[in-house]
């Protein structure tokens, strides 16, 4: 155990990844130096340059070029900065690497782990602040890892670069600085949800950022005689539906709260289906649809705080 | 009144518009002397071509969309017809991400009365039929819209031209050339944001969009001979969703059942399916239910295609299902 | 020919006969199918899907795939089944994949436009333009890390270098001296839109001159001269010299898929098309070098029956089960697909 930071805990895996395999490889803008939240920190002087290879600025290129290699026998880590910017990667990630397997008739396979970090971080207006996790889940052949902590960023990479499956893996830009004790040695599943309160009253889901003001309100929401349970969902694709639903059916009442904008997000999807297993009233706390401003007034008014999901939390 | 396909009608509906507005124009790959893959364009470049209106543009998706932002913010009511909607991971920067927050980052100074054409659905054209639209259902400033009828799909592409905010227009290739509807002769828009109800119902409410709406009035068909009424509302538009008119028929019905021919999984059902959970709890007599394609890639061989997408028994199923609860 | 044995002429020549033989067989499959340009579906039809032809432009890839090894990995776009059927896949299995069938070489879950055979280093067709070109540079990078002695040929049209992945893959290409051979297939025509109007500048070569990658133009009808550029490129590449660029010049006879008439194409440009088959061509001279008219009957003769072998295997095979629906997507959660 060590007490590592969510950034060096994903850098361990990553680090543990490499030494045991020699296929996995890092590419991506400004890798060699340790990227720009420290999440490569050491990997270049570990394992050259030759597989911790810095890349121009071509989005597009970075990830084709990790799905080609993928399909030759490597296992890329793909670095695209923040999710916004791999937009200009998106034909690359839904029409290439989520189909490949499928449309080639299982002939090849694209085991890759894209990081695309998300949401709010200090000031980084509209355009490097977005959450845009169901927009993947809903794309039918990618796996969507979002760790909330160091330790399920520790163990979630790894098991990412393990399942050889695309996957795209979203940390969340203001947790990188998070410090927890840490086993890189422990295991964490794709697909299983963590109960990380347990709760009689009603069920709260979230992953992420979101976790945070989750806790904060299920503590607040105790005082008032509610006892909310709280599932860190971890993963969107595949997503804990058993552990869901059975709390679910338990408490009768659903909430599910995330940074991502409200509107078509992924708490629609958890909604509808606790909605049609058990018929039992749900509430979705998210952003509100907008862009996400500049001023630290606009920004906050764009983020989900602990009191938002307490007024839901009481409903 | 007259009798006109779906492309038929979009083409006169964007005809009309050049003609009443000189800032609107059309660029997209084959659009000029070829008239557009389906014919999406036919004729526009006979009438209009000369003026210079009518731009055939290279291989270039994301440049030609980041264009129509830019021809948009200049004063133009630029039309970029991309083809096929599995284009949309190609542009999907420019038209979310920038169409869509120009006018907030500029503090609602800047406006972007931009329209993207795109074709899409399972149905004759086998080929490109991925349809991502909930993308931008979650990306603030940008409209959707969706139409199943001719009539429906002039007014509101005349409609979405007219708007100035980006607008993604959906075409179903499964009703381009389908069936001709009656179309007034006169100017009619069909505003952005309001759905219709296409046939009354007191048990249970079906919520589709484009083809769906055809295969949900032929279960309403076939269902209404044992007894059960379905009232089918067509959404029309996916944003600005039309909330009042699906839940009014969720406070009739008691029973909502949200078809889409997209992926289930994430899609814009699930927004549909949660705001009715939400908002109509004590209304309904029955959990509400989706029905879309499954959560694989939409494969090539006929027998695996059929196995993916709903149809009209499906929707028969789930609404008898919904009424014996 | 100079440096060319006769038995290599004759290999090509088979190649773009076998080519040949089964492009115009999927035509006649796919007459009533993809309901664009007017017609509509007919309920009979075998190749439903878009079928994109590479008829006339045989000489590309059988020039360029003879310089392959099996090790060599190959890219190709939408107008895949020239450099497939030249890299070596089972024309039977390519059929079985047009007409969807379980015995396709896709198990009928991809069609034409991703058409792929791993087994012959067939990375597969791309419905995206310019799609291919990144993942060929991806393909080029894993090879040079694994130490392959192999490259990876990149087949793209002339449409693609009016996308930014041409830019950047080259680049990138460049930058890592990768084992790469770009192939501009320039068929003149960007699906209904001539290309040379939409594209500014000197076009393939001289963009790719621009980033460092060299090249050769040539006449991409003549599968000789085909065959020595690539010949001469390959080494290049092999020895370690970093990526080059291929720039064929030849032209789309058919449509852009095989139900459009193209009627939007000046006739008498065709016509001309036509009187440069690289087949006819490449006949006359292997006739000049001794070769026996029969001997090439012979050839097509064999192409043609090959093909119709495929066809009735094809037509015979059955339908994937519905099942196949949900296999081949991933490992990870791979028991939910209904949700």
């Amino acid at each position: 155990m060590a007490c590592l930071s969510y950034a060096q805990a994903g850098c361990l895996a990553l680090e543990r990844a490499m030494a045991a395999d020699p296929a996995v490889v890092v590419l991506g803008e400004d890798v060699g130096r340790g990227g720009i939240f420290g999440q490569y920190r050491g990997l270049q002087q570990k394992f050259g340059t030759a597989r911790v290879l810095d890349t121009p600025i071509s989005e597009a290129t970075i990830m084709g070029a990790a799905v080609g290699m993928a399909l030759a026998g490597l296992k890329p880590v793909v670095e695209m900065r923040v999710v916004d910017f791999a937009l200009c990667a998106m034909d690359e990630i839904v029409n290439q690497a989520a189909k490949a397997r499928y449309m080639f008739g299982g002939q090849g396979r694209v085991p890759l782990v894209a990081r695309l970090p998300i949401g709010i971080w200090t000031g980084s207006a509209a355009q490097h602040s977005q959450s845009l996790e169901a927009w993947f889940a809903h794309v039918p052949g990618l796996v969507v890892v979002t760790p909330s902590n160091p330790q399920d960023n520790c163990s979630l990479l790894a098991a990412s670069l393990e399942c050889g499956d695309p996957v795209i893996y979203m940390e969340h830009k203001e947790l990188w600085t998070v410090e927890a004790e840490v086993d890189p040695t422990a295991k964490v599943p794709l697909g299983r949800a963590s109960v990380l309160r347990a709760g009689a009253d009603v069920t709260l889901v979230t992953w992420a950022r979101t976790v945070q003001p989750a806790l904060e309100a299920a503590t607040a929401a105790a005082a008032r005689g509610v006892s909310a349970e709280v599932i860190d969902l971890r993963t969107l694709w595949p997503w804990d539906r058993e552990t869901v639903l059975a709390s679910a059916a338990r408490t009768r009442r659903l909430v599910v709260a995330h940074e991502a904008v409200r509107v078509a997000g992924f708490g629609a999807e958890i909604a509808a289906t606790v909605a049609e297993e058990l018929g039992i009233p749900v509430r979705r706390v998210g952003g509100a649809r907008i862009p996400v401003g500049y001023s630290k007034v606009l920004e906050d008014a764009a983020r989900i705080s602990a009191a938002a999901i307490l007024e839901s939390l009481l409903q | 009144m007259i009798r006109q396909t779906m492309q038929e009608a979009i083409v006169a509906g964007i005809a009309e518009e050049m003609r009443r507005d000189a800032d609107v124009f059309i660029m997209g790959l084959d659009i000029g002397r070829f008239g557009g893959p389906l014919n999406s364009c036919k004729g526009l470049w006979e009438e209009f071509g000369a003026t210079g209106r009518v731009i055939d543009t290279p291989i270039s998706e994301g440049a030609i969309v980041g264009a129509g932002v830019g021809a948009a913010l200049a004063g133009k009511r630029p039309i970029v017809d991309i083809m096929f909607l599995e284009y949309l991971p190609l542009v999907i920067q420019q038209l979310g991400c920038d169409g869509g927050a120009m006018h907030y980052y500029s503090a609602g100074k800047a406006r972007v009365p931009l329209v993207v054409r795109a074709k899409y659905g399972v149905g004759p054209y086998h080929g490109h039929p991925y349809d991502f639209h909930a993308w931008l259902m979650q990306t603030p400033g940008v409209k959707i819209a969706v139409p199943a009828t001719a009539r429906d799909a002039k007014g509101l592409m005349k409609a979405a031209i007219r708007d100035d905010s980006p607008v993604l227009f959906m075409e179903h290739m499964a009703l381009y050339h389908g069936l001709r509807d009656a179309i007034p002769e006169e100017d009619y828009v069909v505003p952005l944001g309001v759905a219709e109800v296409k046939r009354a119902g007191r048990d249970v409410t079906v919520i589709a969009s484009a083809a769906m709406v055809r295969r949900a009035l032929a279960a309403a068909q076939a269902l209404a001979k044992e007894g059960i009424e379905i009232e089918v509302v067509d959404l029309r538009s996916i944003v600005p969703l039309d909330e009042a008119t699906i839940l009014d028929s969720v406070r009739k019905t008691g029973r909502a059942l949200v078809v889409q021919e997209t992926v289930c999984f994430g899609g814009s059902t699930a927004e549909v399916a949660a705001l009715i959970a939400e908002r109509s709890f004590r209304d309904l007599k029955a959990p509400v239910r989706r029905l879309g394609t499954a959560y694989v890639p939409v494969p090539f061989a006929r027998s695996l295609e059929k196995a993916a997408v709903p149809d009209d028994a499906a929707i028969v199923a789930a609404a008898r299902d919904l009424v014996s609860q | 020919m100079v440096t060319l044995s006769l038995d290599e002429g004759l290999r090509l020549y088979r190649t773009m006969a076998r080519i040949r033989a089964f492009e115009n067989a999927a035509e006649e499959a796919s007459r009533g199918g993809v309901s664009a340009f007017g017609a509509a579906l007919s309920a009979s039809v075998r190749v439903r899907g878009p079928l994109h032809l590479s008829t006339g432009q045989e000489a590309v890839a059988a020039g360029v795939c003879a310089q392959l090894t099996t090790a060599d990995l190959i890219t190709s776009t939408h107008r895949g089944h020239g450099h497939t059927i030249a890299k070596g896949a089972s024309v039977e299995r390519m059929m079985g994949e047009l007409f969807g069938k379980v015995s396709g070489c896709n198990g009928g879950k991809g069609g034409s436009m991703h058409i792929a055979d791993f087994s012959v280093g067939m990375l597969g067709a791309n419905g995206v333009v310019a799609a291919g070109i990144p993942i060929a540079v991806g393909a080029a990078h894993a090879l040079k890390l694994r130490q392959r002695n192999a490259l990876v040929a990149c087949f793209f049209g002339d449409g693609a270098i009016n996308r930014g992945p041409f830019l950047e893959g080259l680049n990138w290409a460049a930058v890592h001296a990768l084992p790469v051979l770009f192939v501009c297939e320039d068929n003149r025509w960007s699906a209904t839109t001539a290309t040379g109007a939409m594209t500014a500048g000197d076009g393939a070569l001289a963009r790719a001159a621009g980033i460092g990658v060299p090249g050769e133009r040539v006449d991409g009808n003549d599968v000789f001269a085909v065959h020595a550029a690539a010949a001469e490129l390959v080494a290049q590449v092999r020895a370690g010299q970093g990526p080059r660029l291929l720039h064929a010049i030849t032209y789309r006879v058919k449509g852009h898929v095989s139900v459009d008439p193209a009627t939007y194409r000046d006739g008498e440009e065709v016509d001309r098309a036509l009187q440069d088959d690289p087949i006819p061509a490449a006949a006359a001279r292997l006739r000049a070098a001794g070769v026996a008219a029969e001997a090439l009957a012979q050839i097509a003769l064999e192409a043609e029956r090959e093909v119709a072998a495929a066809l009735a295997a094809a037509s015979a095979a059955a339908w994937p089960d519905r099942a196949a629906s949900y296999s081949d997507i991933q490992d990870t959660g791979s028991d939910r697909w209904l949700v």
